[in-house]
Order: structure tokens, then C-alpha cells, then sequence
């Protein structure tokens, strides 16, 4: 579970990327992330993933305060939440398969462990038959879902993805957006922040709509941009 | 035991690493062993040169002795009478009476007959006692109080301006070389630090990536200090085979030509040396890899 309580960041700049922001995801939720550039959209997920410190209120995630969390605890809270962006950030000089063992390695699993998971998540995102490809030999779509599995590998209690359709297109765009929803449906908690309003406004899931680094709308099975706004 | 398991499972994946980034940047590689291997040569000709003084000017010292040289008036017996007189002063560890006779003959046997002719029946000679004592550096003050005493004509000592010379000369080298080493050193750590900056550059992806599915900070920071340590170390290990060798070799040379030169050649006192280098060079590796870790790596 993830609690937000009247939380701001301001950046050293002198930004103010959110203001006041409360907010509870429970664990197995899918919560779309939707507002303009500029919103708040990446500073919010940059909080829950302690990547930025909040400047003022309270984020607990799992029971645990994100401000009283020791330096050396912040690899555990990572462990548990698995991260996807735009951009995929793969490492182009190793294999799919060994993109995604890689995290598997960083935290230590055994290789018998690896061995087994690496083919089942693969499987999972549809690219069983890609394992031994480098990723500039696949297409976005293709890069983006070994990103979800490597993602996915270590089991964690949430996915988050900034704007995972950002590089793609339309129709590539929904095969992710699929992907996801299946993760989602073995219980996995899902943030995605996204302009993809034509997939946000006909999944109906939770909303939650940033302006000026503010919540303007919260909805349970929301669309992209209320109608009378 | 988990713990166990898990740390020699990552212990794999940090040595893939290292030999990953090594193969990487030969040519920065190189040149950070080079200068740490140059540095590292430096120090260790300094020391053996220290050393080597050192012991040089021991073996010279522990041969200084004082020729006290009788008034040409003074009675034999007198003269005798004076060698116990100088045995009782603290520090004279043995006395030996020279008669005027036996310098004499001593002195024509070296020189030959050329001189036999132009003494002719005079002894132009003194009787004198030669005094060896137990602490090189009392010389000085041990000479002054014989030389006070009644009968006695003069004193005289050797060996010791040339020691003081070598010992000022030691100082210089230690001096000069300390600064050498200091600048090549500093240069090493440098070259150091600059591989695994490159390195950790040429993987900034990958470290990223490491951070998001949560890799402690040591698990990204061991492949650099790692590599560091190893560039040190092999920087060390080829200043340490120069060494050997060309130590050995002018060893030899030397000896061949100066047979009595006290020169340093235990095994263990090399030994001892080589693995100060060593552990030098590996010191250096981790002071320069710590250096750009924490500069380069925010985890
Ligand atoms: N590291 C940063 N330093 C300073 N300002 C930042 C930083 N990151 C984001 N901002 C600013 O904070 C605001 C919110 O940015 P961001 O959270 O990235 O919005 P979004 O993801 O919704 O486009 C923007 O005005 C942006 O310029
Ligand atoms: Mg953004």
C-alpha cells in the first residue's frame, strides 16, 4: 500500500513539482497517473521510489515511512517495486535474456532461481522465442516488454511505469497496456503515468489527474479528461 | 550461511565485472599501471639506495680508530705507561703501542727503499698507541680528552668526514626521492582514479539500472574499487620484477669489481621491501578508485 499524506516537493530551483498531494493506492490496484507536461507526473513516482526526498508531508509505502528509512534500507524498498520507463533502458550489449537476469543478479538469486524465472517471466510478456536477441534487433514494443519482465523478475508488490507508451505507437501501445492488465490480474499493483488518453479513457480504471502539481480529480473508473473541464 | 551463499554469488558477478571493464580500457589500464609501476620503482631504489648507505656507512664507522702520536722527547717507557692511562677513558674499547721502530719498518716496507736512503739512521717517527673505540660518534670527544693529556703530541682520526658526508648524502636522497615518490605517486592515483572514472562513465547505464532494481551501494561500488586495487597491484608487481632483476644484476656487477663493498643482499631484507611495494601499490589502487567512487558513483 502506498500513503501520500500533504505531501510537497520543491526542487532546489526553487520548482514547486507538487503541492499538497494526498493520496492511498491499496496493493492490487491499476491507477492511471494523467495530466499535462510539467504536472508533477515523474516527481510524484520519483517519490514512492525514493529517488527524491519529499519536502514536506509523509510517504509510507508498505508500512514503512519513506523519511525515517535508513540510507542503506532503500535497496529493499526498490526490491519491492519495479520500474519501467519511456525510454526502456536496456543494455544494448547483452542479450533479452541476460537484460533480465541482470536484476536478478544485482539482488543475489541464486542461478538455478534465475535459470527457471527468467524463461517464465519471458514467456509471460510473449517473448519466449526472443531470449537470445539484442534489444536493438527488436522493435519498441518488444524492448518495452522485456523492460516489464525484467521489471516483473524479482516478484515485487508494485509495478510503476513513466509514460511506458511515450515511444510507441497506437496499436504497440495497447499490446503493453495488456500487459500490464495481466500483471495487474495476478495482483500486482499497477501506477502508470501516461497521455495515452484513448487507452486511459477505455480501460476505466482509477484516475488520478495532476495540475500544477496538484490532485484535481481522483475517479474510480475514470477517463483521461472529465467532460466538463 | 545464506549470508554466505549470497555473497559468493555476487562475488562471481563483481569479478565478471572487473574483467569486463580491464578488457575495456586497455590502453588508460596501461598507463595507470605504468605510472604506478614507475612510482612504485622509484620508491624501491630509493629505499635500497637508503639502505645500502646505510649499511655502508656502519661497516666504515665501526673501523674508526684514533692514532695518538707521542711528543719525539718522550721516553719509551713513558709512552707505555700512557697506553693504560688511555684504556681507562669511558668508551676506548682497545690499545695498541706502536713503537717508533715498527712504524718505521711498517712505512719502509710500504714505500720501499727510496725512503730507506733519505732517513738514513734517523727515526724522523713518534711512538704511538692506536685506540679503537666502542661508539663511532664519541670520536670527536674522545680525541680531545687524549690529546689533553701530558706527553701526548697529536691525534689523529679518519673515516669520519666521509661518513658524515654519506650520511648527508643519504639525507639527500631520502629528501629528493621522498618528493619524487610523492609527485609519481600522486600521479598514479591519479591515472587510477582516471580509469575508474572512465569506467564507471563507460557503465553509467548499467549502474543506473542497478539502482532501480535495488542493488546495495556495495554491490555497485565493489567492481571499481576492485579494478583499482588490481591496476595497483600489478602496477607494483611489474615495479617489484624490474627490481629484482636489475638489483641483482648490479649487485653482481658491483661485487665482481669492488669486492669489499658491504652491499645488502638478504633475501628476507628484499622480501621485506617487495611486499612494502606491494602493499603500496595496492594502497594506491584503493585511495584512487575510492576517490572517483565516491566522486562519480551517487548510488
Ligand atoms: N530535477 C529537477 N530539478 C528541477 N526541477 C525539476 C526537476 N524535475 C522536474 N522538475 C520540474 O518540476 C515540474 C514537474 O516535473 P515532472 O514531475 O517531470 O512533470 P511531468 O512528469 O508531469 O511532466 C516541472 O516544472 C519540471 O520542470
Ligand atoms: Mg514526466
Amino acid at each position: 500500500m502506498i500513503s501520500f499524506f500533504n505531501v510537497s516537493k520543491v526542487y532546489p530551483n526553487g520548482v514547486k513539482a507538487l503541492q499538497g498531494v494526498s493520496l492511498q493506492i491499496e496493493q492490487g490496484e491499476f491507477v492511471f497517473i494523467v495530466g499535462p507536461s510539467g504536472a508533477g507526473k515523474s516527481t510524484l513516482i520519483k517519490l514512492i521510489f525514493r529517488e527524491e526526498m519529499p519536502t514536506k508531508g509523509q510517504i509510507y509505502i508498505n508500512g514503512r515511512s519513506i523519511l525515517r528509512m535508513r540510507r542503506r534500507d532503500v535497496p529493499h524498498l526498490r526490491r519491492q517495486i519495479g520500474m519501467v520507463f519511456q525510454d526502456f533502458r536496456l543494455l544494448p550489449d547483452r542479450t533479452i535474456y541476460e537484460n533480465v537476469a541482470f536484476a536478478m543478479q544485482v539482488v543475489g538469486a541464486r542461478r538455478s532461481e534465475i535459470k527457471k524465472r527468467v524463461p517464465e517471466v519471458l514467456k509471460m510478456v510473449g517473448l519466449a522465442n526472443r531470449m537470445d536477441n539484442y534489444p536493438p534487433q527488436l522493435s519498441g514494443g518488444e524492448q518495452q516488454r522485456t523492460a516489464i519482465a525484467r521489471a516483473l523478475v524479482n516478484k515485487p508488490s508494485t509495478i510503476i511505469a513513466d509514460e511506458p507508451t511515450g515511444n510507441l505507437d497506437i496499436n504497440t501501445s495497447w499490446d503493453i497496456m495488456e500487459c500490464f492488465q495481466k500483471i495487474n490480474d495476478d495482483g500486482t499493483t499497477v501506477i502508470i503515468a501516461t497521455h495515452a488518453k484513448e487507452i486511459v479513457d477505455s480501460m476505466r480504471q482509477r484516475v488520478i489527474a495532476l495540475e500544477n502539481g496538484k490532485i484535481v480529480r481522483d475517479e474510480n473508473r475514470g477517463v483521461y479528461e472529465n467532460a466538463l473541464t | 550461511m545464506y549470508m554466505k551463499m549470497l555473497l559468493l554469488r555476487q562475488a562471481y558477478y563483481i569479478f565478471q565485472e572487473v574483467g569486463r571493464s580491464l578488457k575495456r580500457n586497455s590502453l588508460l589500464n596501461f598507463a595507470a599501471v605504468g605510472t604506478t609501476a614507475i612510482s612504485l620503482f622509484v620508491l624501491g631504489v630509493g629505499m635500497l639506495l637508503v639502505i645500502n648507505t646505510n649499511e655502508i656507512a656502519k661497516t666504515i664507522e665501526s673501523d674508526i680508530e684514533i692514532m695518538v702520536y707521542m711528543r719525539h722527547d718522550l721516553a719509551e717507557e713513558d709512552a707505555i705507561a700512557l697506553e693504560p692511562v688511555i684504556g681507562r677513558i669511558s668508551g676506548v674499547k682497545e690499545t695498541t703501542f706502536i713503537p717508533r721502530d715498527e712504524a718505521l719498518k711498517s712505512l719502509v716496507k710500504r714505500l720501499g727503499d727510496e725512503l730507506d736512503e733519505s732517513v738514513g739512521e734517523q727515526n724522523p717517527l713518534p711512538d704511538a698507541i692506536k685506540v679503537e673505540i666502542s661508539d663511532p660518534h664519541e670520536v670527536n670527544t674522545i680525541a680531545a680528552e687524549i690529546e689533553d693529556l701530558p706527553g701526548v703530541e697529536s691525534v689523529r682520526y679518519g673515516g669520519q668526514d666521509f661518513v658524515k658526508k654519506l650520511f648527508s648524502l643519504t639525507n639527500w636522497v631520502r629528501i629528493i626521492g621522498l618528493l619524487l615518490i610523492t609527485l609519481l605517486g600522486l600521479c598514479g592515483i591519479f591515472l587510477i582514479a582516471t580509469t575508474t572514472r572512465l569506467t564507471i562513465f563507460a557503465r553509467r547505464r548499467e549502474i543506473n539500472i542497478m539502482k532501480y532494481v535495488g542493488a546495495t551501494d556495495w554491490f555497485v561500488r565493489w567492481p571499481f574499487l576492485l579494478e583499482g586495487i588490481i591496476l595497483g597491484f600489478f602496477g607494483a608487481l611489474l615495479a617489484v620484477g624490474v627490481l629484482y632483476f636489475s638489483y641483482g644484476a648490479l649487485i653482481a656487477k658491483i661485487q665482481e669489481t669492488i669486492t669489499f663493498l658491504p652491499l645488502v643482499n638478504s633475501t628476507l631484507v628484499l622480501l621485506r621491501i617487495f611486499q612494502g611495494l606491494l602493499a603500496v601499490g595496492v594502497v594506491m589502487g584503493a585511495v584512487g578508485s575510492t576517490i572517483s567512487v565516491r566522486r562519480y558513483l551517487r548510488v
